[in-house]
């Protein structure tokens, strides 16, 4: 009994017969236990059937005939009740095994949903990521398998279990009384329309419930992330007037919306009663006035409490079939994301640790040495050569744009030699972080070539293209667990010992050293208990524990002060030695000492050069530089 | 707790009374149905008395309908009291949340009070109607079929009397196993979820570092462990309906058989005993009651579900503004002098180290002064004080030489503007947002403190000038136009201080620049405290502090410090000269 839980926005599935065909597909595998299960609810379906029969022999042949005997004869009536507890056994049985069985058929094929989405979302390409909003991919995991296990293990049972009863329950009514029959068919015809009637009010309201409710969710939500304005500001009585206003019509929608929600349940309940009373009336006319007794009373009392059985799944496959169509909804979106693209890679090329034989040839080997080198097959020739991994990373002519309606790169050509340090500078969108996207394969180009070591990019693997690069961004991530855990992401393989090297280098050690539990101290909400400053700190540690040949840092050090910079910036180099860096800053003292800056502006290069020589050009960047431009 | 969260009741109670007794209503009714239809048997059919027959059916008709009527009204009833005692809970919360100052706003983090006030409301509201509803329609099914079949034949309940408890431990017992696995659920679902999050937000991270595998592999660990407790959980419940099963059939067999025999002997006579119409009415009475029980313990899970949520909500009301007015408040500031005297202070009593530790610090009225310090300096800590966003732990912190602590707060805010260095902009207008500075300000006056704030002109550069509606956190407007558009808005409320923290670290120089020269212009007699990471911002200043682990390390002007402070020395060098 999990809780009762709100789900779903009360859209709708737009196809649900196909999204419930492509749902039963999962649990293919469980076809002999489904059967089994079918053939439990049937049997527990009769069990219950026949009890409510039962009654009637009871009455008319057990008790009826011996009323007025001296000595009546209970030893019929000892076997019939002895055979009605064999029935019952059966039924107690298959009920206790359906509902066993069905466990395993519904979590399991509930989780192999999830695990599957999840593995299908890692293969999502990063274009995928940027075009939808967390939030809207996250209620896929809350939300949308939520109420898809609801259905799987409640509503999809009860459903079927409904549907045979019905059924069951119509045929045994029809061989106790056909007339009668036709008055239930009747009456229950008018529950079903007026039933109907208070499901279509309650979702309409339930509709105008979730507006309301999303409304001030997003109120709430920034109201509460700007409360220390609103306290330095003494804003508090207009923020709760606002909030009174969002608060009141919430609750005007809500209270609708939950009274017919909450009708239905006495309106299904007590038109069955005004359908029993009608039969009551009808039967026991008949009973009385049908010369050739038509109905006998226990046929009557039996008939009563068939038809109440009758009553009660009509209203449960009405209540699921509309869960079950929510939950549709759910799955489709589901099924969406499982239907994306996965992100396609063409590269044949892959890194592998290298050594120098004696001739001074390079050769594959197993361990880490130190050498990289990118093995190349040549399918044609059907030979494999190897290039030493350098970081020799160029550009030629390239054009990109997110859309193919906008390109935001013109025509950039640059060359990052091994050792370098390449540093891009540029408004917001002047495409500085675009490039970085491109060179690790985020994204793909339209026109123009990358080359890595002289080997065009697209040959390359994107795995081994990614492992080859490092990369800290700006807006830092960091994961649950602890200090080390998180360390330790940019390569699994160190140990303790290389990830406080790491830490050392990236200045974070003195600060870690700090904390509670040292390098054992957990982080939760993305490191919420560390400033800005020291998150950045931690992924630099991360990427420098990967000892990548080729390093990017994306606004790495935007949040760190400037004397703080200094010394990272120190250790930084001194990893880089020999191998290419490239810089993206907003602060100029963070690229000053590149080897090379480019100055970007609306997707091209505008200049290009060192410190001293772009001061000396006293251009573009000469003007960011004493501060006649805005960067932001 | 329950009796705090009550109190949110207030006007619904007559609603939150009506319905449960409403709900009385339709049991009741419902109840006696069984009891009219064994008289429409007895003295009805088997009397051929056509007349009995459409009498009691007018009754059974009747009956429905007050059930229906009843379970309307109820119906609606809880639902009026539900979403009003959750409106004002709602309410209370949030309006509880409004009177927090710093100190308590740090103790919860942003995404928990929403969930509190939103999701844990839902939760809470739900098992109030619960109660108000489902919990009185069980308990009082079970007690007036009881009654009603206990009317009947006192012999026949004998039976309950052994299969009810039965039943009821039974029950219980699933649930005392089920609760504890699926509160370990709910939380590994919290896990699942937090896991995807992460994912999704590090998605570049996870990529760069080709990392899928891992994370899916600590995705399938914890889906994994999911499914094992979800199924031991699941496997224990399907106990339930059998179990149930059981007691009603075990009823009905005793009833048919034991129920003969007193036909039997009363040779279905009304007066003399048990008659067939009754034995009939006995098995409905039967499920009456075992479903009372069923439902009775399902109503129990669903309120002790809850109880998580009634405790998140009840830690919001609960928790107590750390800061408040005095009892005879100064209201007036006289001029904007600060005054710091051996203030030291702490975040919390738990925090091992003073993050500001023994400040002596002297600003005369209209000075400029430049806070510059490392990450960590404490440099915001130490003009928080000032507004008295914290009250300093030891020490005083005095503004127009009287202690902070003795005004009224609104009235020191007012006076002592300050921009946040994680500012925000609100969901509106430009005009909007600007006034929230001052209410009654003027379209002149809006233009002029954006002049100061060299916000005017890329305002009217826009299409609708101050018309322009900001979106939610101010995404459509770039770094440095958030920044100056925030010191604009604290510079209509005319402050007699102003305080800048890390405000213009967006802006370029040269705009900086024009900014405090502005300030030195326009605003002579305002008090400047500004807080940067950049030198060239304060430079220039009256008066530099440096600060460097809650302590202040030098103080002076910038020639002294170039001179005298081997960290200023180096914090100017970082960000001059060429190579580090």
């Amino acid at each position: 009994m999990p809780p009762i839980r709100l789900k779903g926005d009360g859209r709708k599935a737009k196809n649900p017969r196909k999204t419930l065909g492509r749902l039963f597909s999962y649990m293919r595998r469980y076809q002999a236990v489904l059967a089994a299960v079918l053939a439990c609810i049937l049997l527990t379906t009769l069990a219950q059937v026949m009890g409510n029969k039962s009654l009637q022999y009871v009455v008319d042949d057990y008790i009826a005939p011996l009323i007025g005997q001296a000595n009546p004869n209970f030893a019929p009536l000892i076997r019939f009740l002895c055979l009605m507890a064999a029935v019952y056994l059966i039924g107690i049985l298959s009920s206790f095994l359906y509902n066993f069985l069905m466990v395993r058929v519904a979590q399991g094929t509930q989780k192999d949903i999830r695990d599957q989405l999840f593995a299908h979302m890692q293969s999502l390409p990063v274009r995928y990521f940027d075009a939808h909003p967390v939030g809207d991919v996250m209620s896929r995991y809350t939300n949308d398998i939520d109420t898809l296990r609801q259905m799987i293990s409640q509503s999809i049972p009860q459903c079927v279990s409904s549907v045979i009863t019905i059924v069951v329950v119509f045929f045994t009514m029809l061989f106790t009384s056909w007339l009668l029959t036709l008055v239930v068919l009747l009456t229950i015809s008018v529950t079903f329309f007026v039933t109907k009637k208070v499901t279509g009010l309650s979702a309409k309201f339930f509709v105008g419930q979730q507006r309301s409710l999303g409304e001030l969710n997003g109120f709430v939500e920034e109201m509460v992330n700007g409360q220390r304005v609103i306290k330095v500001f003494c804003h508090e009585e207009a923020a709760k007037q606002d909030f009174d206003k969002r608060n009141a019509e919430l609750q005007e929608n809500a209270c609708k919306a939950g009274m017919y929600s909450n009708m239905m349940g006495p309106v299904n309940n007590n038109l069955g009663y005004l359908q029993y009373a009608i039969l009551a009336v009808v039967g026991g006319f008949l009973a009385i006035s049908s010369e050739e007794q038509m109905l006998s009373i226990g046929a009557l009392m039996s008939f009563l409490l068939l038809s109440r059985s009758f009553q009660m799944p009509i209203g449960h496959v009405s209540n699921q079939i509309n869960a079950i169509v929510m939950a549709m909804a759910g799955a489709e979106r589901i099924f969406e994301l499982m239907d994306e693209e996965s992100e396609q890679d063409g590269g044949y090329v892959t890194l592998v640790n290298a050594k120098l034989d004696k001739k001074g040839n390079l050769t594959e080997c197993p361990e880490h040495t130190g050498i990289w080198a990118w093995k190349h097959p040549h399918q044609t020739e059907g030979t494999v050569t190897y290039t030493r991994l350098q970081g020799d990373i160029t550009m030629e002519q390239v054009d990109f744009g997110y859309t193919s309606d906008k390109t935001v790169l013109h025509d950039v050509t640059l060359y990052a030699k091994p050792g370098q340090k390449v540093a891009f500078v540029g408004a917001t969108g002047a495409g500085k972080t675009t490039i970085t996207n491109l060179i690790n394969r985020f994204y793909d180009i339209a026109d123009g070539k990358i080359r890595y070591d002289n080997i065009n990019i697209n040959k390359i693997r994107k795995p081994d293209l990614r492992r080859s690069l490092g990369v800290v961004l700006q807006d830092t991530n960091l994961f649950t667990g602890t200090v080390m855990d998180n360390i330790r992401y940019g390569n699994l393989c160190a140990t303790d010992e290389q990830c406080m090297e790491a830490a050392k280098l990236a200045n974070a050690h003195d600060f870690i050293t700090r904390l509670p539990q040292g390098y054992d101290t957990m982080l939760t909400g993305n490191g919420a208990q560390l400033s800005q400053g020291q998150r950045q700190l931690i992924a630099i540690a991360r990427a420098a524990v990967a000892d990548p040949p080729v390093m990017i840092l994306d606004e790495a050090t935007s949040s760190i002060d400037t004397r703080t910079e200094a010394l990272v910036q120190r250790g930084m180099d001194a990893l880089m030695e020999g191998r290419t860096t490239f810089v993206i800053a907003h602060r100029l003292s963070t690229v000053r000492n590149s080897d090379c800056i480019m100055v970007l502006d609306h997707g091209r290069i505008i200049e290009r050069g060192s410190h001293e020589e772009l001061i000396a050009k006293k251009g573009t960047y000469y003007q960011l530089y004493t501060g006649a431009f805005e960067l932001s | 707790m329950v009796k705090t969260l009550l109190k949110s009741i207030r006007e619904y109670k007559l609603p939150s009374l009506l319905s449960p007794l409403f709900m009385v209503g339709e049991v009741a009714m419902e109840v006696l149905i069984p009891t009219v239809m064994a008289g429409l048997i007895d003295q009805g059919v088997k009397q051929s008395s056509m007349q009995s027959v459409l009498l009691q059916g007018l009754l059974l008709v009747l009956c429905a309908a007050a059930s229906l009527t009843f379970g309307v009204l109820s119906a609606y009833m809880a639902s009026k009291a539900g979403t009003g005692f959750a409106k004002n809970l709602r309410q209370d919360m949030y309006y509880k949340v409004q009177t927090y100052g710093f100190s308590n706003i740090d103790k919860f983090s942003p995404s928990s009070i929403v969930t509190r006030l939103t999701t844990d409301v839902a939760n809470i509201q739900q098992a109030f109607q619960v109660s108000i509803r489902m919990a009185i329609r069980c308990h009082m099914m079970l007690i007036l079929a009881l009654v009603m079949a206990f009317r009947i034949s006192p012999r026949l309940c004998i039976v309950y009397c052994v299969v009810l408890p039965l039943l009821a431990v039974g029950l219980f017992s699933i649930i005392g196993m089920v609760r504890k696995i699926f509160d370990r659920v709910f939380k590994t679902y919290d896990k699942l979820n937090n896991v995807v999050q992460e994912n999704l937000h590090g998605v570049r991270v996870v990529k760069s570092f080709v990392r899928e595998d891992y994370e899916t592999k600590k995705f399938t660990g914890v889906s994994e462990s999911i499914y094992q407790d979800f199924c031991k959980a699941e496997q224990i419940l399907a106990f339930n309906n059998p179990l149930m099963q059981l007691s009603v059939y075990t009823c009905i067999l005793v009833i048919s058989y034991v129920g003969a025999k007193l036909v039997l002997a009363s040779g279905d006579n009304a007066s003399l005993g048990l008659t067939t119409g009754q034995l009939s009415s006995m098995f409905t009475y039967t499920t009456q009651i075992l479903n009372g029980l069923m439902m009775l313990s399902m109503v129990f899970v669903m309120i002790t579900m809850s109880r998580a949520s009634m405790e998140r909500a009840y830690e919001i009301l609960k928790e107590t503004p750390d800061l408040s007015n005095p009892a005879r408040p100064v209201m007036e500031v006289k001029d904007g002098a600060i005054d710091f005297e051996s203030v030291s202070f702490r975040y919390s009593r738990a925090a091992g180290k003073n993050a500001l530790e023994k400040i002596d610090l002297h600003i005369k009225p209209g000075m400029t002064v430049g806070i510059l310090g490392g990450t960590g300096a404490s440099k915001s800590t130490l003009v928080q004080l000032i507004p008295r966003l914290y009250d300093a732990t030891e020490g005083s912190v005095k503004v127009g030489g009287v202690d902070v602590r003795q005004y009224d707060m609104e009235v020191l805010r007012d006076a002592v503007a300050m921009v946040l260095q994680k500012n925000v902009l609100f969901s509106g207008t430009i005009k909007e947002n600007l006034r929230w500075g001052n209410p009654n300000a003027t379209d002149e006056e809006l233009v002029h403190a954006c002049r100061l704030a060299c916000a005017d002109d890329f305002v009217r550069s826009f299409p609708d000038g101050y018309d322009t509606y900001i979106e939610q956190g101010g995404s459509n407007v770039s770094g440095g136009q958030k920044q100056r558009l925030c010191i604009a808005r604290a510079l209509l409320k005319k402050p007699k201080i102003l305080i800048l923290d890390d405000s213009t670290s967006a802006v370029d120089t040269h705009t900086d620049a024009r900014i405090r020269k502005a300030f030195r212009e326009e605003i002579p007699g305002t008090t400047k405290l500004i807080i940067a990471q950049r030198v060239a911002s304060v430079q220039d200043a009256d008066l530099i502090v440096v600060l460097e682990g809650g302590k202040i390390a030098d103080l002076g002007t910038h020639q002294e410090l170039l001179q005298a402070s081997p960290i200023y020395r180096e914090v100017y060098e970082s960000q001059t000269k060429g190579d580090a």
